[in-house]
């Protein structure tokens, strides 16, 4: 073995070893990044094919004209997050969001709480608390530690997950 | 925006991508540098390599494959940086052991004595016998919350594994410290295995009494402090643990204990007086044993000065440094150094073994690996749901994380130097199985936290709410 050989071989070792290091953080980046397009998020319908069948009436909420005279704002939009694009329609119930099975929306994120924050109608208007979440519930720029007003176009932060009402 | 017609009801729900192949391909990748580095020692240093270093590269690979196979098998979602990690650093280490135990053969050949038995061997049975327990944890740990049953059993017999090597027949001492047991032809510390299981008692005892800890409080001397009876069994865990270790003269296990008692304290109960409190007490243990042990004084004085006890007691310490001089900022390339001088070079020094042979950017990138891997943990700690997960994993994240410090940070004249294995790296058998368990609680516990939560069908409307969905266009 010649000495340009050895040196190259020492080099291509270390090469190796920070290449092992590159691929890791590349790899963890994308946990710790929201990203930012919407992956195809896969829908898994809690309810099997059958439920659909059995209760054929379509639901009662989107009865919204009436809804919408009373409280302002008619949907929720899923701006950023793995839940992006989707929109819930708002009647008269509260939207919960959280890691917990039973919530509105389900947000598998690491830094969701399983029961985060809520989304309630009071007065006319839609309120936004937080329901003692790790991570905090941001309102635009500020965390909200009280129930604080949702106003249209506002955007709020949940993890990775951004939710915008629409008017 | 268009917006379909609301029809159907349901909930949304995202499933976090498992991630397997990125874990095989690191695997992969490990091997590939395991085999590289293995083959420039052959080369470097002219020995050859044979058919033997083919099986073994074939073992280990097929160790690496049947864990991570189990894995995807019986908990899919679990982290997929933690074996990876774990066994590139189980790779390194094994090709630093052979790569000494070629000059351990060479010097032998030179002076005409009989080479002896190559570590090497016996690590890469340890690592199978790691493997086998690693599954065993994953096959037999479904459910992590299962070992809070276990809390006060898992304290007693950390207590006892502590004490064994203190009885007279069974208990032996190597190098000044009374860290071994001799059943028969078969030695093991179990100081190692008592890690494991007093962090799940630590974990499972705080989860009960953590609001009384962290409420209920009386004053002494101007400080909040718990009630006594519910610092007792603290106490108590805590003085038997330190006891024994300052009778077996182990200094490096005695901080890892310490250290992470006072940080599970402080993650259970958020208060900062716990790391006031532990602060206090380790600077007046510090200097205590300063006056009171003559082996740590020792300890302190090659630290400050290693050059004046060059050749006696701070011999190891300066060979290490000498190593970390010679290799430099690229290494002296594997089998081109003199690692062999430096006296355990393939046990507590083998951090300055590499840090020769690599140089200071190979040091830097195990460095980042351990700091991966201890991330990994952590970040399970945040994802885990159950409070028992969180301290455990914590728990068990920075004992790997003080021990990477203790030791690195030894060898490296950081800190005094006090005797502890570098996790995975290390030749011994004790250590490597005992974090290889580690790991496996770990990604039992990520993948119970990231696996999707199971809906159930039976009756939506009792569980989910009726809220009509569309996808915006």
């Amino acid at each position: 073995m010649s000495e340009l050989t050895l040196t190259l071989l020492r080099l291509a070792f270390l090469v190796g070893l920070w290449l092992f290091v590159l691929f890791t953080v590349l790899a963890l980046r994308r946990d710790l990044r929201a990203p930012r397009e919407a992956r195809p998020a896969r829908l898994d319908l809690s309810g099997p094919e059958p439920e659909r069948v059995r209760q054929p009436k379509p639901v009662k909420a989107p009865k919204q004209p009436k809804k919408s005279k009373n409280t302002v704002g008619t949907a929720l939009l899923v701006e950023e997050g793995p839940l992006a694009g989707t929109v819930i329609l708002l009647g008269t119930e509260q939207v919960t969001i959280g890691r917990a099975p039973d919530s509105t929306l389900i947000a598998d994120d690491d830094y969701v709480s399983s029961r985060h924050a809520r989304i309630y109608p009071s007065e006319g208007v839609w309120m936004v608390e937080d329901l003692g979440s790790t991570n905090g519930t941001w309102l635009d720029r500020s965390r909200i530690t009280s129930p604080a007003v949702l106003n249209p176009g506002v955007p709020v932060r949940i993890g990775r997950t951004v939710v915008k009402l629409q008017a | 925006m268009t917006m379909a017609e609301p029809g159907f009801r349901q909930t949304v729900r995202l499933t976090q991508p498992t991630r397997r192949l990125l874990e095989l391909f690191l695997i992969a990748c490990g091997w590939g540098l395991g085999v590289l580095g293995t083959l420039q020692v052959g080369w470097t240093t002219g020995e050859p390599l044979g058919q033997r270093f083919w099986i073994t590269a074939a073992v280990v690979g097929g160790l690496a494959v049947v864990a991570h196979l189990v894995v995807r098998w019986r908990i899919p979602y679990a982290d997929p940086f933690l074996l990876p990690v774990a066994t590139t650093l189980t790779i390194i280490g094994l090709v630093m052991i052979y790569r000494l135990d070629v000059a351990a053969a060479q010097s032998a050949e030179r002076r005409n004595e009989t080479p002896s038995t190559p570590d090497v061997y016996a690590q890469l049975t340890w690592y199978a016998v790691a493997t086998v327990l690693f599954l065993a944890v994953v096959f037999l740990i479904r459910d992590h919350r299962r070992l809070q049953r276990y809390t006060y059993t898992c304290g007693l017999f950390g207590i006892l594994l502590l004490i064994l090597p203190l009885l007279p027949v069974i208990g032996s001492t190597v190098n000044g410290a009374t860290l071994w047991v001799h059943v028969g032809s078969f030695t093991f510390q179990p100081g190692e295995a008592a890690k494991i299981l007093l962090t799940i008692f630590f974990a499972g005892y705080l989860v009960m009494t953590r609001d009384s800890l962290a409420v209920v409080r009386t004053k002494f001397l101007g400080v909040g402090l718990p009630r006594a009876r519910d610092l007792g069994p603290i106490l108590v865990a805590w003085a038997v643990s330190l006891g024994v270790l300052v009778f077996q003269k182990d200094l490096g296990t005695s901080l890892l204990f310490f250290g992470l008692f006072v940080a599970m304290l402080f993650i259970a109960t958020q208060r900062r007086v716990w790391l006031g409190l532990g602060a206090v007490l380790f600077a007046v243990g510090a200097v205590g044993s300063y006056f009171a042990f003559s082996h740590v004084r020792v300890r302190v004085q090659i630290w400050i000065d290693p050059f004046a006890y060059a050749q006696d007691a701070g011999y190891q310490i300066v060979q290490g440094l000498y190593g970390f001089a010679n290799g430099g900022l690229f290494g002296t390339g594997l089998g081109n150094g003199y690692p062999q001088l430096v006296p355990f070079a393939n046990t507590d020094f083998i951090v300055a073994a590499l840090g020769e042979e690599l140089g200071l950017t190979g040091l830097f990138a195990i460095i980042l690996l351990y700091g991966v891997l201890i991330e990994r943990g952590l970040r399970t700690a945040v994802a885990v749901r159950d409070p028992f997960g969180q301290l455990l994993a914590a728990g068990l994240s920075i004992t790997m994380a003080l021990q990477v410090f203790v030791i690195i940070g030894g060898v490296t004249r950081l800190i005094p130097l006090t005797g502890l294995t570098t996790p995975f790296l290390s030749y011994g058998g004790s250590s490597l199985v005992a974090n290889w368990i580690i790991v496996g609680l770990l990604m039992v516990m990520s993948h119970r936290a990231r696996q999707p939560v199971a809906v159930q069908h039976s009756d939506p409307d009792a569980l989910t709410q009726v809220v009509p969905i569309t996808r915006a266009k």
